[in-house]
């Protein structure tokens, strides 16, 4: 990965980490529940992680893709994707559902990995995964090479997902204790632009970037 | 269509909702007892600034009849801003409308022209029986993942069992039964829930074939209706665990959980003891083991009266039953308002120790005996109760309606029940209510339709639920 191409992902990172959807708004509430800071603090990782797992699923399939089948078609058809799910988003009056807040570490990581998948969190890394050098040669002769290649991509895309969610766990988990220690919920309903919008285009916008450098 | 910013009437915290602005609007249901005309959502204004303070300003007639108007709520509230699946740039923008005998749901959108709701959309009955298998749509709350509507009845019948329907939040259409596993429970009514707790509670009444003819006083003294309450876990949408008050408290209505989510207790009102016709109220609450319990803790008596003053249904009785049929929750957890409908007042409650209430308050109306008028028509003897009371968000001012139940006001109130809508102000520092002389729309103000429950623009405390204490 270039420079370029990790602070890209660490932005995006930060992007998501900012969302109160993703789950930082669910550590407060949790912390808030218990009256205890651990209890917030406790929640941080396992949404973390089902963040990560969301997200390195879609890269490692972009990134293998990448490395095994010919340049351009990855980004044409990933950028086409991304633009449609975008608009779906944008256009949908439809939101995430779910019932129940008493969740255990691993229903908490289930949690945030399904919210993660439905609003498209991995899909956003598309272009800079698709952007950068493939992690080997693709289009070369044999099909054992393909695969090696493909697996050596896969890393490359896990690695990407591990940058990324980082940033966004740094950026949630400070949301959390801001909000949490110092703020007050109040600041929810001045504060909480709907991100969903913003989001559903930043998908648009990164399907089109995806496209227009594929071709 | 969605916002930028959350709604306005959108609220984290219960504590952030008592410093709401005052309503300026309150919207009523109206019903023609006689299936005649259509019944309507009348809106009133409670602006104390507006010329028409206190009169009906608005009236959106219900496109059929037979409806009986009834409870009603929003499409969205604060619990959108609840952390699993918010979604706080939805407008809290349409009410919600069943009527409770024809099973039909209306739609109405309040956005364009506050005082003219428009309607959009109705659900007719065979679509809520084909979807969910209810009828009698009544309590409406807008949930977590959808609008739940409990209801009294089965799809097809006049028996049940009655349960909860859930519609699409955007669409409205009827998503189906919330139930997964029901156990034992056959009868509904009212419900609510601990929403960051995974906790809904639900009570019961009767099945319609034992409700709409009237009280049925050999089910009443047989003690065949309600008397039990049911925690269920919200989240698995499974009865968890049933707890029976003992068959003499019978029909277990409204619901009132704590606003405060960090809290795990709620009241509930017992409409009559077949013992003595006393009323009683209850608390739900986290015993020791974890399991719920309920506790009685407020006794209302019955009013000794001549034979001779009261209705055929209570004159073997000589006495008037306070018919306890609705209760109300400040926002702050603070008061609870009685309604003994029976015997004409509004009482009000101290109820910051959920087990040691402290009467602080009390107004008097209507009555079936004492016929107490208002102090602003002194001449006018009032028929029915306080009985619906909505509090608005800052606590500082109840509203209450006169009407019942159809079929009940004709039992109880033989010679008619009238129609009046009251504003009381309320001493928030220690308690006390007094009713403002300003505000009684009444008689013809409501063109004739009895009126039922008061929603209050905006939110109200039995409109919204919260996720952060």
């Amino acid at each position: 990965m270039s420079g370029g191409q990790v602070a890209a992902l660490a932005a995006l990172g930060a992007f998501h980490g900012l969302n109160p959807a993703m789950g930082w708004l669910f550590a407060v509430a949790r912390g808030m529940q218990e009256r205890d800071r651990g209890a917030l603090l406790r929640a941080l990782p396992p949404i973390a992680g089902g963040h990560l797992a969301s997200v390195a699923i879609v890269a490692a399939v972009i990134a293998a893709t990448r490395s095994a089948v010919a340049g351009g078609v990855v980004g044409v058809a990933g950028g086409v994707l991304l633009v449609g799910f975008g608009l779906w988003r944008l256009l949908s009056q439809r939101h995430f559902r779910w019932a129940g807040m008493r969740l255990s570490a691993a229903q908490l990581a289930g949690w945030s990995f399904l919210v993660s998948s439905a609003h498209g969190a991995g899909l956003m890394l598309l272009p800079v995964l698709a952007s950068g050098p493939a992690a080997a040669p693709g289009g070369a002769g044999h099909a054992g090479h393909a695969v090696a290649a493909g697996a050596g991509g896969a890393l490359t895309g896990l690695a990407a997902a591990g940058v990324h969610t980082v940033a966004m766990f740094v950026v949630a988990g400070g949301l959390a204790l801001l909000v949490y220690e110092v703020v007050g919920t109040s600041i929810l309903r001045r504060a909480w632009f709907n991100v969903d919008r913003l989001w559903a285009a930043v998908l648009v916008a990164a399907g089109v970037v995806t496209i227009v450098a594929a071709t | 269509m969605t916002r930028w910013t959350p709604d306005p009437s959108f609220y984290a915290s219960p504590r952030d909702a008592a410093a709401a602005p005052a309503e300026t609007l309150a919207y009523v249901a109206a019903f023609d007892r006689s299936a005649q005309r259509p019944d309507a959502i009348a809106v009133v204004d409670t602006d104390p600034g507006s010329a028409t303070y206190g009169r009906v300003v608005g009236w959106t007639d219900m496109p059929s009849v037979g409806d009986e108007l009834h409870h009603f709520g929003w499409n969205a509230c604060s619990s959108a801003l609840c952390p699993t699946a918010p979604h706080p740039h939805v407008e809290r923008r349409y009410l919600i409308v069943p009527g409770l005998r024809s099973s039909r749901i209306h739609v109405l959108d309040v956005k364009g022209d506050p005082r003219a709701p428009k309607l959009v959309k109705t659900i007719e009955a065979k679509e809520l029986a084909a979807g969910a298998g209810y009828s009698r749509p009544h309590t409406v709350h807008c949930g977590p993942d959808g609008i739940y509507v409990s209801a009294l009845g089965a799809g097809d019948s006049d028996d049940g069992p009655g349960g909860i329907a859930v519609l699409d939040h955007t669409t409205f259409e009827v998503r189906g039964a919330w139930e997964a596993d029901r156990g034992d429970q056959h009868l509904a009514y009212d419900f609510w829930w601990h929403l960051t707790r995974d906790v809904l509670v639900s009570s019961e009444w009767g099945t319609p074939a034992m409700v709409e003819g009237g009280l049925v006083p050999e089910l009443l003294l047989g003690r065949k209706y309600g008397h039990r309450l049911h925690f269920w876990d919200l989240a698995k949408r499974r009865n968890v665990q049933t707890v029976d008050l003992g068959d003499q408290y019978q029909m277990v209505l409204e619901l009132r959980p704590a606003h405060d989510p960090s809290k795990e207790y709620g009241f509930v009102g017992v409409v009559t003891s077949v013992e003595d016709l006393s009323a009683s109220i209850w608390v739900w609450h986290r015993a020791e083991g974890g399991d719920f319990a309920v506790t009685k803790v407020i006794d209302i008596p019955a009013e000794p009266a001549d034979p001779a003053d009261l209705p055929p249904a209570l004159q073997p009785f000589g006495a008037v039953p306070p018919l306890v049929t609705d209760i109300d929750l400040s926002v702050d957890d603070r008061f609870l308002y009685v309604s003994c409908w029976g015997t004409g007042e509004l009482k009000q409650f101290d109820v910051t120790d959920p087990f040691a209430p402290r009467e602080v308050g009390s107004v008097r109306l209507g009555g079936i005996v004492r016929r107490e008028p208002h102090p602003s028509f002194p001449d006018e003897r009032l028929a029915g109760g306080p009985q619906m009371v909505e509090i608005s968000r800052d606590g500082r001012r109840v509203y209450v309606t006169n009407s019942l139940y159809g079929a009940w006001d004709d039992q109880f109130f033989p010679d008619g029940v009238g129609a009046w809508q009251a504003k009381i102000d309320v001493d928030t520092d220690g308690g006390g209510l007094t009713l403002d002389p300003r505000f009684f729309p009444h008689g013809e103000e409501f063109r004739g339709l009895r009126v039922h429950q008061t929603r209050l623009q905006g939110g109200d405390a039995s409109s919204d639920s919260y996720c952060f204490p």
